[in-house]
């Protein structure tokens, strides 16, 4: 089955077996995600592609595209959840952006800025996690961990193996290492293995690989994870520039829509504190 | 499985993990997972005598925080710890099922109920002397069911085999037809119809289907399913097989709370009997090719587990995570094959619509919520117990039975239901009004309501799976937030920051438990806004001069006196 779904106003099309997010990024419109990876099964647990679909709340990477699917992604209600959503990851963990080696690459921060988070709102947690840097070229720094489940899947799914888990419960969640001793370098994990390379923070890291590329020509440093994540997308399936808008009779009752760029969003937060001038 | 081990070794031990890990081919990680994920499955041993107490908020009110620190006094154990001898354990759980006969706990797994000084002094001395539980007085462990009021249901006479009989007799389609017309609803809660959920699984091509009984009854104040399984449990695995019947499966599941285990042994004497008097096994009631048995399987301490994709995970094995939906688990269930699961009070009524016909149920209640519904009624109330009313039935008239004057409120529903005021008692017990699993729990006026609102709130945050960001955070948070407002630290803008975190956590979580999370704070916020404002810290300076005072001369030489001519130091 293939045909035509509504994001935001602009028709998208699907084919056969398309989730949502990725009939989305396939047409160029970027719906935020986090712990959903192109080719990888849908898992729905980061909540930031939550979106509105015939107006029930559902999240765009695990629900399946359908025909006449109107989908709102870009509404000022959604966005500012998205906020609030990433601020909530960065307060649970412990995430230091300036000193972090994976800072420009971290898909974390680049949703941040996407979603013009300007600061963590929430208390932070302070959670006491620890650092496994047993291994000779794999680093695990718990701190930054966000229970995104990819590293699990990838081990299982890519690599043919089991090297990473997801116990707890509720906030006590933590990523545990499939080893006699919990320790990564028990485990069978090899550097060439994709979950070592899958993390979309800081936590799972390549060591002696942090700098390889330099600050500021790093991928987020000059395209917004908006671009970078369709761009691919985009060449696959030579979508044409300009988006064909949806039926207007289906908009027809909905909520204002917008061009799908962050525009709209940025309108409705407060301006960003000027550093220099501030007192 | 890991109960077992658990049960041997009083912990998972690491030996055992490795073992479980090589002879199952699964990953230790999966063991590990399910062993944190569980209350009652631990990594570290505890103690011979394993002792939780009950923090239901009406074990509280019965004086349960006095009387768990009596314990560790007299046990000389911290709350949360194994005394360094490895004799005893202590800790705080969610509610147990026993909100009627409260304070309650559990020893080694097995319910105690009516807790008092007097018999925490014999239950100190008893581990002292290293007691068997059996030597133990029986009188502690007994769980009373006192059926205060029955009604439509429980009134009805019943012969083991007379619903199966009927449906025989009737026609399958066509006792599907009278479930259809009586309008039955689950009693889970959630209030599906249940014979569109028959239905849809007795037309999935996949085989085989499965019947699961949902008897994880964890809801804060419900324990009318306990009653059921101990004295209607008969009706209730008759309800099982005729539903296996419809939808044409021979596999039948009964999801038993942990803090249920007391009734584990006479339920499986139950299923035998049933099996030798072939109502169970092959060819029921004498009809070829029509098998079906049950299994009893244990919950192992874990709310989520409620929740039916939960359930399921839980069932194979997993913690138990909600699935992604779609597709639902009528499809895609139990070991990923269609599965019926319905709640302990839905295949007891259903037993008596195959009985006696749809019509028969649909006159009772109202339009939309037909028949009657068993509540389980605890707190400030004279007469504890179970109830059963007609759907459409007035809050004040279920109070005036129980004995409750003085009410401050009643929470209707646990702790995802509804706190309604004093004001409200004319609303009604219908999915359409006051909706509610069976929960119904009585305060008086002498109540805190902040106490109760921080009760549900930590619970939520202590049974969030985890799995999703709006409610592993997002729940912890609301309990945060809410403790700085009620300890008088907040100001305005915590409220409204309040406010707003229960919207974020409600919309955007996995499951029906994030969903509910924050109906304690919203709806105690929408009926007693007041006593929300009267927390916050009100400001703490006193001007050193009437700032307005000072303006007077220049206001009188601009000859200006409105508005703006005003200043204000401090916002009104």
């Amino acid at each position: 089955m293939s045909g035509t779904l509504c994001i935001d106003g602009i028709a998208v099309p699907f084919s056969d077996g398309q989730t949502i997010i990725e009939a989305a990024r396939s047409a160029g419109v970027y719906i935020p995600y986090l712990c959903h990876r192109p080719g990888y099964a849908p898992y729905g647990s980061c909540k930031l592609c939550t979106v509105k679909v015939n107006g029930r709340t559902n999240t765009a990477c695990t629900l399946p595209a359908a025909d006449g699917q109107t989908v709102i992604s870009n509404s000022p209600d959604l966005q500012h959840d998205r906020q609030r959503i990433t601020q909530m990851l960065f307060v649970e963990g412990n995430h230091f952006c300036p000193s972090c080696e994976k800072s420009g690459n971290c898909q974390l921060q680049a949703v941040a800025y996407h979603q013009n988070m300007l600061d963590n709102h929430y208390p932070h947690f302070y959670a006491q996690r620890e650092l496994d840097a047993s291994h000779p070229d794999i680093l695990i720094d718990h701190d930054r961990c966000i229970f995104c489940n990819l590293c699990v899947r990838a081990s299982k799914e890519k690599d043919g193996k089991e090297v990473f888990g997801i116990a707890g419960r509720g906030i006590h969640k933590r990523l545990i290492v499939n080893s006699p001793s919990g320790k990564l370098k028990d485990s069978d994990i090899s550097v060439d293995d994709e979950a070592a390379h899958v993390c979309p923070t800081g936590a799972i890291l390549v060591k002696r690989s942090a700098y390889l590329a330099p600050i500021g020509e790093r991928i987020y440093d000059h395209h917004p994870i908006s671009e970078v994540a369709c761009e691919k997308a985009v060449l696959d399936t030579q979508a044409a520039k300009g988006h064909a808008s949806c039926d207007q009779a289906q908009l027809a009752g909905q909520v204002p829509q917008n061009s799908g760029s962050d525009s709209h969003y940025a309108a409705s937060m407060p301006p960003a504190p000027d550093i220099k001038h501030g007192r | 499985m890991l109960r077992a081990v658990q049960a041997q070794y009083l912990h998972i031990p690491q030996a055992a993990i490795e073992q479980l890990a090589a002879a199952l081919h699964i990953p230790r990680t999966q063991i590990i997972a399910v062993a944190e994920f569980y209350s009652f499955l631990h990594l570290t041993p505890q103690g011979r005598y394993d002792i939780h107490i009950s923090d239901s908020i009406t074990d509280r009110m019965l004086g349960k925080e006095k009387l768990l620190n009596y314990l560790s006094e007299k046990l000389n154990v911290k709350v949360g710890q194994v005394r360094a001898d490895g004799l005893v354990s202590l800790n705080n759980t969610s509610c147990t099922g026993m909100c009627d006969q409260g304070p309650a706990g559990l020893v080694n797994g097995y319910a105690l109920t009516h807790l008092d000084y007097a018999r925490i002094d014999v239950i100190a001395k008893l581990i002292e002397q290293q007691a068997p539980l059996t030597d133990w007085p029986a009188e502690f462990f007994a769980v009373d069911e006192p059926i205060r009021k029955p009604g439509l249901l429980l009134n009805q006479p019943f012969n083991n085999g007379a619903a199966i009989a009927a449906t025989f007799a009737r026609g399958l389609a066509e006792t599907l037809a009278e479930v259809d017309c009586s309008n039955l609803r689950g009693r889970g809660g959630a209030g599906f119809k249940t014979a569109l959920k028959w239905r849809t699984c007795s037309v999935q091509a996949a085989t085989p289907h499965y019947v699961i009984c949902n008897a994880d009854e964890g809801e804060p104040g419900t324990f009318k399913d306990r009653m059921l399984l101990d004295l209607y449990a008969d009706q209730v695995f008759e309800g099982m097989t005729l539903c296996a019947a419809i939808i044409g499966s021979d596999q039948g599941l009964l999801y038993l709370r942990a803090e249920y285990l007391f009734l584990y042994e006479q339920l499986q004497r139950v299923l035998q009997r049933r099996r030798d008097s072939g109502l169970l096994g092959r060819n029921i009631h004498g009809r070829p090719g029509f098998d079906f048995d049950i299994e009893i399987r244990m919950g192992a301490g874990a709310y989520i587990c409620g929740e039916a994709s939960a359930q399921i995970e839980s069932l194979e094995g997993k913690p138990g995570i909600p699935r992604v939906k779609p597709p639902n688990s009528v499809i895609c269930g139990y070991q990923r094959k269609p599965t019926v699961v319905d709640n302990v009070e839905t295949f007891f009524a259903a037993t008596h619509i195959a009985i006696q016909g749809g019509q028969w149920f649909a006159e009772v209640g109202t339009a939309q919520s037909t028949g009657s519904k068993l509540l389980s009624i605890s707190g400030d109330c004279a007469r504890p117990g179970i109830y059963e009313y007609p759907f459409g039935t007035p809050i004040e008239d279920i109070l005036r039975d129980c004995g409750a004057d003085d009410v401050m409120g009643v929470q209707v529903g646990g702790p995802s239901g509804t706190f309604i005021s004093n004001r409200e008692l004319q609303r009604r017990v219908a999915f359409e009004d006051l909706s509610t699993a069976g929960s119904f729990m009585v305060f008086n006026s002498s109540r805190n309501i902040f106490d109760i609102v921080q009760n549900f709130t930590d619970f939520f945050a202590h049974e969030s799976c985890g799995f999703c960001t709006p409610c592993r955070v997002g729940t912890t948070l609301l309990k945060n937030q809410l403790r700085k407002i009620v300890e008088g630290n907040g100001a305005a803008v915590d409220l409204e920051e309040l406010s707003e975190l229960c919207l974020i956590v409600k919309n955007n979580s996995h499951c029906g438990l994030g969903d509910s999370a924050a109906n304690p704070i919203l709806s105690t916020l929408a009926s007693h806004p007041e006593l929300y404002l009267n927390q916050l810290k009100q400001s703490s300076f006193t001007p050193g001069f009437d700032l307005d005072a000072t303006l007077a001369v220049a206001r009188r030489m601009a000859e200006r006196d409105d508005d703006a001519a005003h200043l204000s130091q401090v916002e009104n």
